[in-house]
């Protein structure tokens, strides 16, 4: 690798950090969980980039269908059981 | 306590927390730096025990007992789920409507479902060569089955998902990978959980030992463990409702 | 050099954000995704302590044995905590959901006192 490889890839981690830094405020300041749940489906995508940037493939693969499929459907479809529940 | 007071409380403490994490920061290696003492070893014994993915070999071999916590945990967790989202008394199951899809929506799934259940195959059995294994194909070929209720809708999810046989499967993948584990004293000074199988050559499809096996049930506990999550998730959100929605 | 230290910050950062989301919550749904958040950084300051500059993934697929690597224990850490995570925030919304199926509520502030 040359240092202009280096300091590419140096320069992508630090967007990729920053970026993903960013929407993890995003998330944690959503109150509706319905949108939580969608910017938390945008930070697993930007977790899983940056793991990938990390050199950590394996740990990417899941996050990718944890982060962006599991955990926030999980979140929705509470959202919805509970609303439900409500509007009786 | 109320909400203002308790948000000033940890403002302080996340104030001091934050100022004492950013210097102890300042105190660790560099980032990207080239001290790795324990991954340096790691890797060494993966490529000694003739495994090419060196994670796989860090989660099944090298700290197989580590990943049977977390397998009871994962167990432990669907099995808390299942207990508190069960049909109470008092509620009654009502069949959702029937919707309509676009064709073309339809083919999307149909075409797409068999793809994604063979990339978690793949990553499955070549999880001790490249990136994948039990973890990720589990819950990339979970996530995919439900690919049938968007593109179709939740009659067929239903019907290509049975829930009490993935409920016997999940319990067998984790029970398979404890019994595994037995495998290990049939070494001479075998251990639990000791990779004992031969190791075969490194990047060839039989090597890793036991580790294919471990990946196998593994893949079982935890693809079977999180569609059966989402399928009583599903339920709760659309199908079960309270004595009291009926009558109102 | 500031990319030194900038991935822990930023774990420590995640850290922070997520607890201000679970402290300030006023639905416990999004107490339950606050605390997604608050797991992800340890993820984040893991595989930033294994990286090593120039290193290629742990995996020998199609590299010589004396590649240099990134550790590939952190990495084993975060993958089987990934999963494991996610189903622990499957027990937690069960839980959220039996406390507005008994109370009606998902406001914690308005969970007082014991009913059966």
């Amino acid at each position: 690798m040359t240092a202009q490889d280096a300091d590419l890839l140096n320069y992508l981690l630090a967007v990729s950090l920053i970026f993903t830094a960013v929407l993890a405020t995003v998330a944690a300041v959503t109150r509706d969980p319905v949108r939580q749940a969608v910017v938390l489906a945008v930070l697993g995508g930007s977790l899983a980039m940056l793991f990938t940037l990390l050199q950590a493939p394996d740990v990417a693969l899941s996050q990718l269908a944890v982060g962006t499929a599991v955990t926030p459907l999980l979140l929705l479809l509470t959202a919805r059981a509970v609303k439900r529940r409500r509007q009786r | 306590m109320s909400r203002r007071v308790r948000t000033w409380v940890f403002l302080a403490a996340a104030a001091v927390l934050g100022v004492a994490f950013a210097a102890a920061c300042t105190g660790l290696p560099d980032f990207g730096g080239e001290r790795h003492p324990y991954g340096d070893r790691a890797a060494a014994a993966a490529l000694r025990q003739q495994i090419a993915n060196a994670v796989a070999s860090v989660t099944f071999d090298q700290r197989g007992f580590d990943t049977l916590g977390e397998e009871l945990m994962l167990f432990g967790a669907v099995l808390g789920t299942i207990v508190l989202l069960r049909r109470a008394p008092d509620e009654r199951r009502v069949r959702p409507p029937r919707v309509r899809v676009l064709p073309s929506t339809r083919a999307y799934g149909t075409v797409l479902l068999p793809v994604v259940l063979l990339t978690a195959a793949y990553l499955v059995a070549h999880g001790h060569l490249t990136p994948g294994g039990g973890f990720q194909a589990g819950v990339i070929a979970a996530s995919g089955v439900h690919l049938a209720y968007l593109a179709a809708d939740y009659r067929v999810l239903e019907r290509i998902r049975p829930t009490a046989a993935l409920d016997v499967t999940h319990a067998a993948g984790a029970a398979a990978y404890a019994a595994l584990g037995f495998a290990g004293f049939a070494a001479a000074a075998g251990t639990y959980l000791r990779n004992a199988a031969p190791h075969g050559t490194l990047r060839e499809l039989a090597s890793g030992g036991l580790v294919p096996a471990f990946n196998t049930a593994v893949f079982a506990a935890v693809g079977a463990g999180v569609v059966v999550l989402l399928a009583h998730f599903l339920d709760q959100a659309l199908e079960i409702e309270s004595a009291e929605e009926r009558s109102g | 050099m500031i990319m030194d230290v900038l991935p822990y910050l930023t774990a420590g950062w995640i850290f922070l954000v997520g607890l201000y989301g679970v402290v300030t919550s006023s639905d416990l749904i999004h107490t339950v995704g606050s605390l997604a958040v608050t797991q992800s950084s340890t993820y984040v300051l893991l595989l930033a302590i294994g990286y090593r500059e120039g290193g290629t993934a742990p995996v020998y697929g199609d590299t010589s044995a004396r590649t240099p690597v990134v550790d590939p224990v952190v990495q084993a850490m975060a993958l089987t905590d990934v999963v494991v995570g996610a189903t622990v925030t499957a027990l937690l919304l069960a839980l959220v959901l039996q406390a507005a199926k008994r109370h009606g509520t998902t406001d914690p502030d308005q969970l007082t006192g014991l009913r059966g």
